[in-house]
Formats: structure tokens, sequence, C-alpha cells
């Protein structure tokens, strides 16, 4: 993927070199995957791509055998999730790693963004790289919410019935929109069919697009913790083994944590009453989403009032939304001509402050939208917001960056006699 | 359930009238009580409201209300939303009406709230012994569907 003006594979044996001549894949991964040069500098936040794909795939395996034994009805569909949380072999060790497994790819790729902003791996040239990383993360929540409303709980089914109303507060078309994802007028038999149609599907189409989010990646190469461009050959090393076994080593950690989930906690992320098979003519006395829409959904909540010609169902569907928009308008939004927060004071606190706020909101999505909770939603949203069309814009004109190592080498080599370390740990020795 | 296939030609309760009809009998409710029935997969609340309830309805005036509108299929899509319109003439303790949130579609509890109408759990919304919507993030009053006596003790909807 790197070009194969870099290449520096040479097939040693007759198949390897037939091979190269007509489908050269073994030098693409050993060009992207061994001898693909990255910073030399990359902590373990920089893993999480490696645990994204890792879940990825995890997902998709558990899903397709939890497929086998599903029933896409909504008069079978709850039994046949009983059915393999009881007698199919294995069957709830299938359904925990994947109901889990959701809750830990969104882990994983919130951290994944956090890091992203934290050390500004958006800034040019790596817009479309980010840019593809959002998608993702749409494409992630329309597969997650699709996915949950599958075992036709009370959750299951009054989530579908809220989240599909969003689109009835769209100008003109919301009721035909509405419609056509419904398949009829309310939540049922229809809806269930293309969502499970859909959340089979929608897994591939990501996987797609993680290719080119990891192809735009290494033309553009990894952005570091300095932010600084790579120089010269110091500031790299192999692919493999370093960056492999920092990336294995935090898969099994993480990987760690999701079999604690799994094995001991199954249902903490979960909420009991999707164990009631769903009711259209009974809506459960609180309902919520799941952890990882909480804080779109206070967000949602917040818009209590009406904006001048936006009544406040289509405000507060157009503020959830806009939470995720600006996502993508990030690498356009940001001023600074200093990427890595690291040399950014003031960048540094309000990011941190940012992360707090995320937290706070999802808190607050997770409580009833009355008294208090409504107003502290609301300034948590106004936070959400201007960190990203104020904070961010404005601090790159005014902020004071502090002064930036020349290399990746350099911020390296400082940093270790800051520590009292000697050079020799650097992996230069190799060379 | 009614089944809402995709072939199906209901027409969706919140806006339009239905073909297809549905009678209840209503002779056991007393004032203070409602039931529920299922039509097209919605419920459908029908209320004998008590004294207290009809004053309290009747004494809002059209600047409190949030949404103007009846929104009675009975009537004009223009009736201003007075008790009287959210109700049948002659018939002003009843209160028929499609018992989901104009919000995002949940089905909000009954004698509930600050105005003893109905509360929506999943956002907040409140509204009033005539069904009107009068706190919270929903945008109309609930809908009022196309229905007749039939005679003292039956209704028949859609």
């Amino acid at each position: 993927m790197s070009g194969d003006k870099h290449s520096t594979y040479t097939p040693k044996t007759r198949i390897a070199r037939w091979f190269d001549a007509r489908l050269p894949l073994p030098r693409l991964v050993h060009d992207s995957f061994i001898v693909y040069p990255v910073p030399r500098n990359l902590n373990y936040a920089y893993t999480f791509g490696g645990i994204l794909t890792i879940m990825l795939v995890s997902q998709i395996l558990t899903g397709i055998v939890l497929a086998m034994h599903y029933a896409p009805d909504t008069g079978l569909a709850f039994n046949s999730v009983e059915e393999i949380m009881r007698d199919v072999n294995s069957g709830w060790l299938l359904r925990y790693l994947h109901s889990n497994g959701a809750s830990f790819f969104f882990i994983a790729v919130y951290i994944h963004i956090c890091r992203g902003l934290y050390y500004g791996s958006y800034k040019a040239p790596r817009e479309l790289l980010w840019v593809l990383g959002c998608t993702n993360l749409l494409l992630m929540m329309a597969t997650a919410f699709m996915g949950y409303v599958l075992p036709w709980g009370q959750m299951s089914f009054w989530g579908a019935t809220v989240i599909t109303n969003f689109f009835t507060a769209v100008p003109l078309i919301g009721d035909w929109l509405q419609q056509l994802l419904l398949g009829g007028f309310a939540v049922d038999n229809p809806t269930l069919n293309r969502f499970f149609a859909l959340h089979y599907l929608l897994p591939f189409v990501l996987a797609g697009v993680v290719t080119l989010h990891i192809w735009a990646l290494h033309v553009v190469g990894q952005n570091n913790p300095t932010g600084i461009e790579v120089k010269s050959k110091t500031d790299v090393v192999d692919f493999t083994p370093y960056a492999t076994v920092k990336d294995a080593f935090g898969i099994l950690v993480f990987l760690f944590f999701f079999a604690y989930f799994v094995f001991y906690l199954p249902n903490y992320l979960g909420h009991p009453d999707n164990n009631t098979i769903a009711n259209p003519l009974k809506t459960p006395a609180h309902i919520v989403p799941e952890w990882y829409f909480l804080p779109f959904y206070a967000i949602l909540r917040a818009i209590t009032f009406n904006i001048g010609p936006i009544d406040s169902k289509l405000g507060g569907v157009l503020a959830m939304f806009g939470s995720i928009a600006v996502l993508f308008l990030v690498p356009w939004l940001d001023t600074s001509k200093v990427r890595s927060a690291v040399y950014r004071p003031w960048y540094r606190v309000l990011f941190w402050l940012f992360v707090a706020n995320a937290l706070f909101l999802g808190w607050l999505g997770s409580r009833p939208a009355e008294g208090a909770y409504v107003v502290m939603s609301q300034l948590a949203t106004l936070y959400y917001f201007a960190f990203f069309v104020i904070a961010i814009p404005v601090l790159g004109l005014i902020e004071k960056p502090r002064r930036l190592p020349n290399s990746i080498t350099e911020a390296v080599l400082e940093k270790d006699k800051a520590s009292g370390r000697g050079p020799i740990a650097g992996p230069e020795a190799k060379h | 359930m009614a089944d809402l296939s995709e072939t199906s030609t209901a027409e969706h309760t919140l806006h339009v009238e239905a073909p297809d009809a549905i009678e209840v009998d209503v002779s056991s409710l007393r004032p203070g009580t409602s039931l529920i029935v299922d039509w097209h997969g919605n419920p459908v609340v029908v209320r004998n409201r008590t004294e207290q309830e009809m004053k309290d309805g009747q004494s809002v005036s059209l600047a409190e209300l949030k949404d103007p509108i009846a929104r009675n299929a009975n009537l004009p899509v223009d009736a201003p939303a007075t008790d009287a319109n959210r109700t049948m003439p002659g018939k002003e303790a009843w209160v028929v009406m499609v018992q989901v949130c104009t919000h995002l579609g949940c089905i909000p509890h009954g004698q509930e709230g600050d105005f003893d109408g109905w509360f929506c759990p999943c956002h907040g919304s409140q509204y009033d012994t005539a069904g009107r919507i009068r706190k919270g993030p929903a945008p109309e009053n609930m809908a009022v569907p196309v229905f007749q006596f039939v005679s003292d003790t039956k209704i028949r909807i859609g």
C-alpha cells in the first residue's frame, strides 16, 4: 500500500516470484506490515487501531454464527435469542462476546478518536484519513443500533420506535422517510426484517471503509505524539517487530478487560428491560439507549425549546446529528499550526475538559429528563459544540505553543536525557 | 395486533383517516376511568373524564397552549385546540385519542404529570386532561382519530 517505488520485497522462492509477477499480495503485506516505517515514539494510545480491527473481525465472526441460529420474525426473534442462550452449544458465549463486543468496540473507537483529537492527527495531510474514520463511526452507530433491535425485547422495540421517529422531524419528506425505514406505520415485522438485513450488510461496508482508512494511513504515514512529520531514517522503526509487538501487547491487555466483562459481568452494560419481550402497547418507565449512545441522547433531549422556525423536536434531532457531523469538519475548523496538544498548553486543558464534558453528558443521558438535569444537559451541550466551533478555531490563532523539537529523534533523546536514560535503549542500535 | 405489513392499506393514524374501523363497547366506563384499544398497532385511549378534568381542560386559554391546533380528524385541519374541539359535541366528557407521544412515538402514562393528563416517560412531555401538549419536547397535541358514538355505549373508531 505504500507504493511500489519504495518496495524492498524480494521474492525468495520460485513460487513467490510466480505470484509476485501476477498478484503481488505478499509484496503488499511485506511493504505494509513488515518493513513499513512507523514513528519510533508511538505510545500505547496508538494501539487502538489494531484493537479496533480485532474487534471488527470478532464481531463479524460471532455475528455470522449467531445469524445461523437467529430468526428475524417478530413471533420468533425473542425466543430464538433465548434458545441461543440455553440450547445452542456455546451460544451464551457467542452472544455475550457479540453484545459486549459492541460495547468494547465503542470503548476502543472513542479512545481512538480522542487520541486523534489530542495529537492533531486530523490535520493536513490526514484530512481524508480522519473523514473516513468519522464515516466508520457513523457506520458503527447504525450497525449497533440495528443490532440492538434484533433480540426484540422492550428496549429493542422502544429504542427502534424513538430513533426511527427522529426522521419524522425532517421537513416535508419526514413521514415518508420514516415509513421507508419501518416498512409500515409502526415498528413491526418488516422493520425487524430490514434491520436484520442491514445489520448483516453494514459490517462488511465498514470493513471496506476501514480498508480505505488504512490505505489512506499508509499513504500519509502515521502521526505521532510530537505531531512532527518524519524527517529522517532515525525517526522511524520497522512495523515488524516494533509496532507488531506493541500492538499485540495492547490487544492482549484490551482483550483481558473484554474477557472479564464477557465472563464475569456479561449483562452489566445491558438493560434488564430487554429481557422482556417487545410490547407495542406499553413503553417501559425509563427508556435509555445503550451506554455508548448516552451522550448523544442527552444532546437530543437538551433542546426543549423552539429556535425560531425550528421546533424543539427538529432542533433536538439536528443537534444530535450535528454532534457527529461537526467531527467531520474538525480538520478545517482547526487553525493551529502545531498538531500535538503536548505543545499546546491551552488546547490541552480544553481537550481534557471536552472529554470530561462528554462523560458528563453520558451520565446525564442516563438520568430522567427533568428539572436540573435538563439545564445541565443544555450547558454541557453548549460546551460540546463550543469546543469545536469556538475553541478549536480561535485557540489556533491566539495560543502561544511551546517550542517544538526539530525532529522526532530529538524529542525522544531529550526525553531520555531528562529521565536519565542513555541512548542505548533506542532502536537505532539495530541499524 | 393489527397486521402492518408493507402492503397494508392502513393509513398513518396520526394524520389521516383510516379505512378499517373498529367498534368499542364503552358501557363499563364510569367517570374517571379509561380503556385502551389497539387500532392499527397503536393504542387508542377512550377516557370518560371526571368533572374536575373537564373543568381543568375548559379553563385553559388558547394562548397558554404550545400547539393551538385541535389535531382532531373529525374537524377542519385549522380548528383551534379548545377543550370542546378535542371532544364531540354533547359528549364533552369523552376523550378519544391516539395515545402516542407526538415527540418520538412513546406511549405516555395516563393521569400523570403536572397537568394530571398524560406524561411521557421517554423525554418528559406533559399533556393536559384534553391530551394537549403543555410542556416538554413534543411539538403537537395527541391526535384525535375519526370516531363517532354509534350509540350511548358504543364508539366506532376509524
